[in-house]
């Protein structure tokens, strides 16, 4: 019965025990409401200088002078008592006009320079009273222990291959267990740490690989060093997406969900956090610098009902510029937040107002335009059309906040902006609408940002869409994706071409105009993966049903090169297809020696697992894994070797290499070995096995008086008919000549 | 290898046997007819009416005089394979999944379903070779299997032990003159049933597959695991090749998946893995559902596969299935180990 009213004990009736009242005294300290106690307006100023009976008026009406700003005060409400000996005690007693007064003014005034010796400390009387009640505060100061120095591991050791071959780690994730491997080319990984349910949702390396993410409903948690301990913990709770600022210092958390403070506070957190989607850490301490709330944006597309269509989340929202100085946000259609770091203050104070501005990018290095000696960073940002303005494309530099090249278009209905990965290079790659509206076209708007006024450069000879743009690493040459149709996401992928370009030779430095090298037509490629290291791409069908073919490109193929490419920067060659039934991922790792394939459990069920092949489409390795869900390479931080050194290294690659291929050799023939060894003993056990089954069960029989073989008396028991002898004619035609008579 | 395409069955194949010397193939389908085929051209000997109900199981006896079948009607028949008559009629209370001779055909199992309150039984009866003699009706030992049914079972070397594959991946033995069980052993995953349990040709040791995607190699003596076979999808049936050392496993995935996929993910390949090493050797495609059968030619020249698609597979082995050996393999024949 469910307890009520007329249920509750009664303290007249005899069963009533009185020890059955709980003692939760305390509970009712922990969870006390703070009443109303009439003290609340009343704060507490310390810190002042002594003063005497006939200087106190002169130290009242200085406080006034500095409370004033803060909440209006009479001369009579601020209280100084005067200890014994008539010198004040060096503190001062406030009335406020009201509560919220009061609360302001520990804000405002706490820790406020009174001159060189004094400081203002402000408390609330309440506060006082609480955390100075007798008791609560020890009396003989004790010192905080320090904890003693703990050698922290090193981050980087993974970089120094313990078998001296300077092979690449990876994480894969299946089922609910994480594991992180040593790649062992076609022989099976080598197993380096196996953890069940170390992640809630996914993992993610860190850029430059130091730390392996994993994801919580209580926060994020970075592991790294040769153990795999944990190193940092951020505690956002609910989190759901992560990311790192480039240079690993710098830590940007979200979760769908608002930030709820509890009442007994938050580990990490404060209530300024509260309601926020948004934390950034600072990955070095573990503590938050900044939080901020998801930007609400009026909607301005609706589905067929009216209803407003709930915009996708963007991310990163907050992108980092390639140094880890800066970090900024988009507020669409309005404006530019740009933060500094480790301050987080908004540059300037203020947010950078471009109007209608609908997509930015960071340079993703620190860009060097010719004649520019300062310091900057650059992000592009473009603006649709507005009224009758065209829109606009700009490049702008940060900190000086100058807009340095600005380009304006024409009809146009989207635009993507393309960095390359030295910011030599930013392509814009505008889709247009003719007049009618109807058809689409795309042109390619390169920047060349390295050179003198920033020149632009039209690649618009496409007559196509363009689905897909990828700049090669490092490098000045790209592949593009185009489709004649581009229609909704239907069960036949849209037929596509496969389009290669590269800047032509020109005398002396410089690099000269693109020109259009190749085009495959006929495809159903949908991706574009460059290895980190340029030259090598891949062009892929992945998330399809039907096709999921891989190509191997080389673009700087060594055999002979056609005679109409001799202008050509680069000599393109089909290297090898291959083909990975139901592909979702593909990663290069990242010294562009191997790449991973994989199909994800988390797009589709069939034939989850990965493939791996080398940088030439030569498969290695092959492996169906159940519930597979993630392949992750682990980076590699940039190399510490300087231009020169790595050039000597490449010159002398030949003395090197020999050594490589030697070691790869021995160390084959060993395998080999050790796996003849165990087939051997493999074979001789079984067969010392036989030998010792048959001895026994032909004892066994005899002792039992059966025949050895039990079988070959029956035969004769049973099939006493002579043999027959069974005829059969074959006819087989020796020739056939066929003569026309006549 | 070019398959001899067998097309008698109208459904999904249950059991295929060779006889003794090899030239026979027995095959059962859910269609209530046993077919016989010749081995050496796919040409059909003739077929055995009388079931009342699907057909899950036949065995030849070592003469090849009769042939036993079990059905979904409840009953095992007995047949003379010769004349095509129906000998004898069995009836139990349940269906039956499985029988088989023993080595010297005096003696024949039968596998009962565990259905409508009763348990899973293995039963006992003695045969009379002579096609012309009266059968006993009595079942001469009774094994009711109390805690997981039995899904597959079959007699020893010596007719010595019973051996069962349950359905919670259990492998018990039982005395075979007492029913006593002797040793009941979890050699697959937990609640994996087996599905398939053949014998090498001395009945010395034995092979079991499993939906656990796994195949055992195990002896018959004390149940000890010698050999696992690991494949990636569920397995139906596992045989063990006499001549090579190989074991043919084949499987798929379950019959109620395969219309939302195609034939490539459905895995529905004859594998070879060769017995001693356990390494995959190649695999036999042609099959468009799952695998429910394969058997070897005792005299190691052919096998045969049947499948969920009603056909059966007949493949003559090829000169580079015989000339396929490791290197080890060679060494020790040319020290006359083998």
């Amino acid at each position: 019965m469910a307890p009520s009213f007329d249920h509750l004990p009664d303290p007249e009736d005899e069963d009533y025990d009185e020890d059955e009242e709980l003692d939760f005294s305390d509970l009712r300290e922990r969870f006390e409401v703070q009443l109303e106690q009439g003290l609340d307006a009343f704060v507490v100023i310390d810190g002042l200088p002594s003063v005497t009976e006939e200087t106190k008026p002169k130290l009242i009406k200085f406080l006034k002078r500095k409370l004033d700003p803060v909440g209006k005060v009479k001369e009579d409400s601020i209280f100084m008592p005067l200890g014994p000996d008539g010198t004040s005690e060096k503190f001062a007693f406030v009335e406020f006009s009201s509560a919220a007064e009061a609360l302001a003014a520990c804000k405002q005034l706490d820790m406020v320079p009174l001159d060189k010796r004094h400081t203002l400390r402000v408390n609330k009387m309440t506060d006082i009273e609480r955390f100075g009640r007798e008791g609560r505060i020890d009396e003989n100061y004790t010192a905080p222990a320090i904890p003693a120095f703990e050698e922290k591991e090193h981050l980087r050791s993974w970089l120094a291959d313990p078998s001296g071959r300077g092979r690449d780690q990876f994480v894969m994730y299946k089922d609910d267990r994480v594991q992180i491997f040593w790649n062992n080319e076609k022989d099976a990984p080598e197993p380096i740490v196996d953890r069940q349910h170390w992640t809630e949702t996914f993992v993610q390396w860190s850029p430059q690989g130091t730390y392996l993410t994993s994801m919580h409903a209580q926060g994020v948690q970075l592991w790294g060093g040769p153990s795999w301990t944990r190193q940092k913990r951020f505690a956002h709770p609910f989190v759901n997406l992560v990311d790192f600022s480039p240079g690993e210092k710098y830590l940007t958390t979200w979760s769908h969900r608002p930030i709820v403070i509890p009442e007994e506070g938050h580990p990490m957190l404060s209530v300024d956090d509260d309601g926020k989607n948004y934390v950034i850490w600072d990955i070095e301490t573990g503590k938050p610098l900044r939080s901020f709330a998801n930007l609400d944006l009026p909607s301005n597309t609706t589905d067929e009902a009216g209803q407003p269509v709930k915009r996708k989340i963007v991310w990163p929202a907050f992108k980092w510029s390639a140094d880890d100085k800066y970090v900024a946000r988009l507020t669409q259609g309005a404006s530019i937040s740009v933060y500094e770091l480790p301050r987080m203050g908004l540059l300037d104070k203020t947010s950078i107002k471009i109007e209608g501005v609908m997509d930015f990018d960071w340079a993703p290095a620190t860009p060097h335009r010719e004649g520019i000696k300062t310091y900057e960073q650059l992000f592009c940002y473009w603006t649709p059309e507005i009224g009758s303005n065209p829109a606009k494309v700009g490049l702008m530099s940060v900190p000086s906040k100058e807009v340095v090249r600005t380009l304006n278009l024409f009809s146009v209905t989207d635009a993507k902006l393309h960095w390359q990965s030295n910011a030599d290079y930013l392509c814009v790659k505008v889709d247009r609408h003719s007049k009618s509206k109807k058809s689409l076209a795309t042109s390619l708007e390169i920047f060349r940002v390295r050179e003198k006024g920033v020149p632009v450069e039209v690649v618009d000879s496409i007559k196509d869409t363009v689905i897909n743009f990828a700049w090669e690493p490092k490098g000045d040459r790209f592949v593009i994706i185009t489709t004649a149709e581009v229609v909704a996401p239907t069960a036949v992928p849209p037929k596509t071409s496969v389009s290669f370009y590269c800047p032509e030779k020109v005398k002396g430095a410089g690099v000269g105009n693109f020109k259009h090298i190749r085009t495959y037509d006929k495809k159903n490629s949908n991706a574009i993966y460059w290895s980190p290291k340029g030259r090598f791409v891949i062009v892929a069908t992945v998330h399809s049903q039907q096709s999921f073919d891989m190509e191997f490109f080389d673009m700087d193929f060594e055999g002979e090169k056609p005679e109409s490419d001799k202008d050509l920067t680069a000599n393109l060659q089909l290297m090898n297809t291959a083909d990975h039934y139901g592909v979702t991922d593909i990663d290069w790792d990242p010294t562009g020696r191997f790449v991973a394939t994989s199909a994800s459990i988390w797009k589709h069920a069939m034939e989850n697992g990965y493939h791996l092949y080398d940088f030439k489409g030569e498969q290695l390795r092959e492996e169906p894994v159940e519930k597979f869900k993630q392949w992750l390479w682990r980076p590699r931080p940039p190399p510490l070797l300087t231009k020169e050194e790595q050039k000597q290294i490449r010159k002398n690659l030949r003395e090197y290499s020999k050594v490589f291929d030697q070691e790869d050799a021995d160390r084959g023939a060993s395998a080999d070995l050790a796996v003849v060894e165990h087939r051997r003993r493999l074979l001789d056990e079984w067969l010392a096995w036989r030998a010792q089954i048959e001895e026994e069960v032909a004892t066994e029989r005899e002792a039992r008086g059966l025949p050895l073989d039990p079988i070959e008396g029956l035969v004769k028991k049973t099939d006493e008919e002579e043999d027959q002898v069974i005829e059969e004619i074959v006819e087989e035609i020796v020739e056939e000549t066929e003569e026309i008579i006549g | 290898m070019r398959p001899i395409l067998l097309q008698g069955h109208e459904r999904a194949l249950t059991q295929i046997k060779y006889n003794r010397d090899g030239d026979i193939i027995f095959s059962t389908a859910k269609d209530q007819h046993i077919c016989a085929w010749f081995a050496h051209n796919g040409e059909r000997l003739g077929t055995y009416h009388g079931h009342q109900g699907a057909l899950w199981t036949v065995d030849v006896d070592p003469t090849s005089t009769l042939i036993a079948s079990g059905a979904a009607d409840n009953t095992v028949r007995l047949w003379e394979i010769r004349s095509g008559k129906c000998l004898k009629v069995w009836e139990f209370n349940t269906a039956v999944k499985r029988v088989e001779f023993n080595e010297d055909g005096s003696q024949l199992l039968a596998v009962t379903e565990k259905r409508m309150g009763f348990l899973g039984t293995i039963e006992v009866m003695d045969i009379n070779l002579d096609p012309e003699a009266e059968q006993s009706d009595e079942k001469v030992l009774t094994i009711t299997c109390e805690e997981s049914k039995a899904t597959v079972a079959g007699w020893s070397y010596l007719s010595k032990y019973i051996i069962a594959g349950h359905e919670d991946g259990t492998v018990s033995q039982y005395d075979a003159k007492t029913g006593e069980q002797l040793d009941n052993t979890q050699i697959h995953e937990p609640d994996m049933p087996i599905t398939d349990l053949q014998w090498s040709a001395d009945r010395t040791y034995f092979i079991t597959a499993s939906k656990d995607k796994t195949a055992k190699l195990i002896n018959a003596q004390d149940l000890e695991v010698m050999k696992t076979y690991v494949a990636d999808t569920p397995l139906n049936s596992a045989s063990i090749t006499p001549k090579k050392d190989f074991v043919i496993l084949g499987g798929g995935q379950d019959a109620m998946g395969v219309t939302q996929t195609d034939a490539r993910q459905g895995k529905f390949e004859a594998r070879f893995y060769h017995k001693v090493f356990a390494e995959e050797i190649g695999r036999v495609r042609g099959h468009f559902g799952p695998l429910n059968s394969v058997a070897v030619d005792p005299t190691g020249k052919s096998y045969a596969s049947g499948g969920e698609d009603g056909y059966v597979r007949v493949h003559q082995f090829d000169k580079g299935y015989f000339d396929f050996t490791y290197e080890v393999e060679r060494q020790a024949k040319a020290q006359g180990q083998m």
